[in-house]
């Protein structure tokens, strides 16, 4: 018996596009996510140049409807979920102590459907024009058949986009409950493990609904069915309660993995447990039922009357509450603490001020007449985007800080990593807290052009300024990202004195991950192997603590999935089937090309050998 | 230190990001060279026509009056979470990489109580406010009140103001008398809008096949702008609304003469312009008094008495409405070649290549429709 090495036999791109390892697979979310992020930022600055000055003639009003659509779509569907995808990929297994996902081709499957549903929203700009109404595709403007295939995109997009985060919901769900390491309780799982679970089971009931509105669209677009046509007896408002009762807690399926990764980052970086960890996680489950009963929330003038209106006021309210627990746990955490302000922690407590402030807002907007002014305005931008961005956005960067280490074996510079968050945050800030002011002065939202004397020309211009200021700071990122390849420091197993089972081993990671299974005693196992408290509750350092564990002789050989080419072929299938839908009738020719290939691809891999040896 | 010198170190890079920062100046100054032939300051004299921030009704002063009290308190939270953020962060963090002891604390259930507890307080106190002013602005007026009643129904790209009290339809302006309920029934001819004018309610939004309601109602005399806030396609930003709230005799006056029919010159060029008229604009304006009955586009029989058209974005002078007959398109973002009359669907107003004669015979015309 050999022991068990780190060499990875398969090199080039064609490992890449069989690959079934959840690292590789998570790499491949981490980069695409961050194209797309490139893609959904440049839409951005082209928003904010268009509304800089009163009556802008950057882009036209077709343009910039495509424009917005198409920012909010890329960026919840192709880089905040994806981006957190990749961070669940890689690290959820490792985290728990396991070598990959349950199961690895479906994760293979999941990616392969993310990245050419990416793809086919994005074709749509050079064939006729991107979707325009929306990316909540209010019908029946959504129906509304106008550009003949515009909202068809959107809607087959969203369709298989939603399928791949359906598929990469179950597969976490099982690798969580059946793939923990011996002694892996539940509640001795890291924070970040528990978000993932509890954003898998927000995903597993809240897509279904979107599923059904979003081929009742295509539906109503192309085959002529009557579901939200009002002079047909159909109902608009149908469409509204189905994309909400996904759309909210789609809400917290983006911030929730950022909640978990702050989760992981403040207690390594004050080098003190989490505070209240049951309580942490406890309100994340809190969160993600409530979740489930605020949507209408987001339809406080469509007319629901005042008796639903109320309702839905008091439980919007009271999602504040496990949320504020949070915040209040993680102050708790770094109280006291020795607090080390390296770059992850900047953005890990970065993430906190701003989300404090989107926190706010929020609970603003559950005031129904006063929503009733606010809704559908830039009061209501702002607070997305100090959820979504000064949230989710300041958290996955935490992350990336945090695990790029791990990941690539090399430290990003702190001196740049610094630099980006300062000035990251300080665009931040010029680009969005001035939102809030137009939307209290009557700016609303989506529209393309603004004229002269409603007062909106001051709070506008500096919004711009702030969008290219963050531009800048995104440049400074990429930097910092492409001159570790030359100039990082080597990182080490362990180079934040992490408290994690990821910690443990080498940087990157084994192909297996683990070369023995770790036994885990305790929750933060790593750290407890390290150091142990004196009397007085302070951490006193092991002699020796937290050495490798090496295989032994009668280890069990190790098992890794086989390489499968079959994933990739069964999402190019459906990627035909989309593509064909949107050209109905004609088109049918190639969905039906597609159909076969989607068997012909699930059917080699059922006839596919599971595993191999790694040894 | 030494990584910022990556970036601006060598002079080349110093130059790409020079050229940067040029390009974005450019483009900067691209965005301010708009042109629109709008000029709110003819109607309106105050800065901020259409902030929510200084209601000039009641309803929208509850409205404020709430939004005033929570954000107090938003406030309060606010400055007391980020000064505990900041002062942990200032007391706590490592000097000069110098570790200090750390009593390894888990939690502690008694104050985490307290912090889940003290919010559900506070929030269970502003829920009072918050439902009973929701159902004060939600009630219909009391008959006693001799509400004025209007029917608002939205279209792609303008608003239509029905008077049935009086018998006459107006487009993009609506007229309301000062201390009296106006009570607003509204719907939409095509896809979800919502009626908004900041200063004297909320939204609401008007969907297809419903009724919805609003309550406005204004204190002072005075021009108060409002838009559709609800995406509605592609011209939703010139979908506005300018409401004149007047004493209740220039409204009683304004609006007996709203009433009235139009009449058509019979010499001149306005003559000339009524034949142009009733071959083409009949298809889809009306003008009450005479046979042009569609109501598919803005009724047009009092267009001169209004500041604006085309949904209140452009001003009502004879050089604007000259452009708009050349060629509509040019002056609002507008799809007329997507027109499907049948279906109820109007896209906007088509470029019908009018002569240059044509155009100035419609404008003399439309001058008369005071």
């Amino acid at each position: 018996m050999t022991t068990p090495t780190h060499h990875n036999p398969h090199k080039g791109v064609w490992s890449w596009l069989t690959t079934t390892d959840h690292k590789r697979i998570g790499l491949l979310y981490g980069v695409s996510a961050l194209v797309f992020f490139l893609i959904g930022g440049s839409e951005a600055l082209l928003i904010r140049l268009q509304l800089a000055a009163p009556d802008g003639t950057i882009l036209s009003a077709d343009a910039y409807n495509q424009m917005f659509t198409m920012h909010a779509t890329t960026m919840v569907f192709l880089v905040i979920m994806p981006a957190a995808a990749a961070f669940t990929n890689y690290f959820l297994p490792i985290l728990i102590g396991a070598r990959d996902v349950a199961f690895p081709r479906l994760n293979a499957l999941s990616y392969w459907i993310y990245i050419f549903g990416g793809l086919f929203l994005t074709i749509s700009f050079f064939v006729g024009g991107a979707p325009d109404g929306g990316w909540f595709g209010y019908a029946p403007l959504s129906t509304q058949v106008t550009e003949i295939v515009r909202m068809d995109y959107w809607a087959l997009g969203v369709q298989i986009l939603g399928l791949a985060s359906l598929l990469s919901a179950i597969n976490f769900i099982t690798t969580i409950f059946t793939m923990r390491a011996p002694g892996m309780t539940m509640m001795r799982m890291p924070v970040f493990a528990w978000m993932a679970l509890v954003v898998a089971f927000l995903l597993l009931f809240s897509l279904p609904m979107i599923a059904v509105g979003l081929f009742e669209v295509f539906l109503d677009r192309n085959l002529g069915t009557l579901f939200f046509n009002a002079a047909a007896g159909g109902t608009p408002l149908l469409w509204q309660h189905l994309f909400w009762l996904f759309g909210h807690p789609e809400v917290y399926i983006l911030i929730l993995p950022a909640m978990g990764i702050v989760s992981e980052v403040l207690p390594v970086f004050s080098r003190k447990p989490l505070f209240g960890r049951s309580f942490v996680i406890f309100s994340g489950i809190a969160i993600g039922f409530m979740g489930f009963g605020v949507w209408a929330h987001h339809m406080f003038v469509a007319g629901l009357g005042p008796v639903a209106e109320a309702t839905f006021a008091l439980t919007t309210m009271f999602i504040a509450v496990p949320t504020g627990v949070k915040i209040f746990n993680w102050i708790g955490t770094i109280w006291g603490g020795s607090l080390r302000m390296k770059t992850p922690m900047l953005f890990s407590l970065g993430f906190i001020a701003m989300f404090v402030i989107g926190g706010l807002s929020g609970v603003t907007h559950s005031i129904v007449p006063a929503d009733t002014q606010q809704t559908d305005t830039y009061y209501i931008v702002a607070h997305i985007h100090y959820v979504l961005f000064g949230g989710a956005v300041f958290g996955l960067f935490s992350g990336i800080y945090y695990w790029w280490p791990k990941v690539t074996g090399k430290l990003l510079s702190e001196g740049l990593g610094k630099l980006h968050f300062w000035v990251m945050f300080v665009g931040f800030n010029l680009a969005f807290a001035p939102m809030h002011i137009l939307g209290l002065e009557g700016m609303p939202r989506r529209t393309y052009r603004y004229p002269k004397g409603l007062g909106f020309e001051f709070w506008n211009f500096i919004s711009t300024v702030g969008a290219m200021t963050i531009a800048v700071s995104i440049l400074v990122f990429l930097i910092n990202a492409w001159r570790t390849r030359t100039h990082g420091e080597i990182a080490g197993n362990d180079p934040w004195d992490g408290r994690t089972l990821e910690w443990t081993i080498s940087s990157p990671p084994p192909e297996h991950n683990f070369d023995v299974v770790p036994v885990v005693h305790s929750e933060d196992d790593f750290w407890h192997r390290k150091y142990t408290e004196d009397a007085d509750g302070n951490a006193v350092a092991i002699p020796g603590g937290g050495a490798p564990l090496v295989a032994g002789p009668d280890d069990p050989p190790i098992h890794l999935p086989s390489p499968s080419f079959y994933p990739l072929l069964a999402a190019f299938g459906m990627f035909l089937v989309v593509l064909g839908l949107v050209y109905v009738p004609v088109g049918l020719i190639l969905a039906g090309i597609g159909v076969v290939t989607v068997v012909w691809g699930f059917f080699g891999w059922s006839m596919e050998p599971l595993t191999r040896e790694a040894h | 230190m030494g990584e910022s010198r990556v970036i601006f170190g060598s002079r080349r890079r110093r130059r790409v990001v020079i050229v940067l920062l040029l390009i974005a100046a450019a483009l900067l100054l691209a965005a301010c060279s708009g042109g629109d032939p709008t000029n709110l300051a003819r109607v309106v004299d105050r800065a901020k026509p259409q902030s929510t921030l200084d209601p000039k009704g009641p309803n929208a002063a509850k409205i404020d009056d709430l939004y005033l009290m929570v954000i107090i308190v938003a406030a309060a939270v606010f400055v007391l979470v980020q000064g505990a953020l900041l002062v942990a962060i200032f007391k706590f963090r490592q000097r000069k990489g110098q570790e200090r002891p750390v009593r390894q604390m888990h939690g502690n259930m008694r104050l985490e109580l307290v912090w889940t507890i003290i919010p559900v307080v506070i929030l269970a106190i502003i829920a009072v406010p918050t439902l009973s002013t929701l159902f004060d602005l939600r009630s219909a007026p009391d008959p006693s009140e001799n509400a004025l009643q209007i029917e608002v129904t939205g279209h792609q790209w303008w608003w239509e103001f029905s008077y049935p009290e009086y018998g006459f339809t107006t487009a993009g302006e609506l007229h309301i008398p000062v201390d009296r309920p106006v009570y607003l029934t509204m719907t939409s001819a095509d896809v979800i809008h919502s009626f908004w004018v900041p200063p004297l309610n909320g939204k609401r939004d008007v969907v297809p096949g419903r009724i919805s309601n609003l309550l406005l109602q204004a204190d002072d005399p005075g021009v108060y702008t409002g838009q559709c806030a609800e995406f509605c396609g592609l011209a939703h930003a010139d979908m506005r609304i300018r409401l004149f709230a007047e004493t209740p005799a220039d409204f009683e006056s304004w609006a007996l003469a709203q009433a009235q029919p139009a009449v058509i010159p019979t010499t001149g060029p306005a003559a000339a312009g009524w034949e142009t008229f009733s071959t083409i604009c009949i298809a889809c304006h009306a003008v009450e008094g005479t046979n042009a009955q569609i109501r598919i586009a803005p009724d047009l029989t009092h267009l001169a008495s209004r500041t604006s058209f085309a949904g209140a974005t452009i001003d009502n002078t004879p050089e604007n409405l000259k452009a708009w007959l050349h060629d509509p398109s040019a002056l609002k973002p507008m799809r007329p070649d997507l027109n499907k009359p049948s279906q109820g669907r109007i896209m906007g107003m088509p470029n019908f290549h009018l002569t240059d004669q044509q155009i100035d015979d419609l404008i003399a015309l439309l001058e008369t429709f005071q």
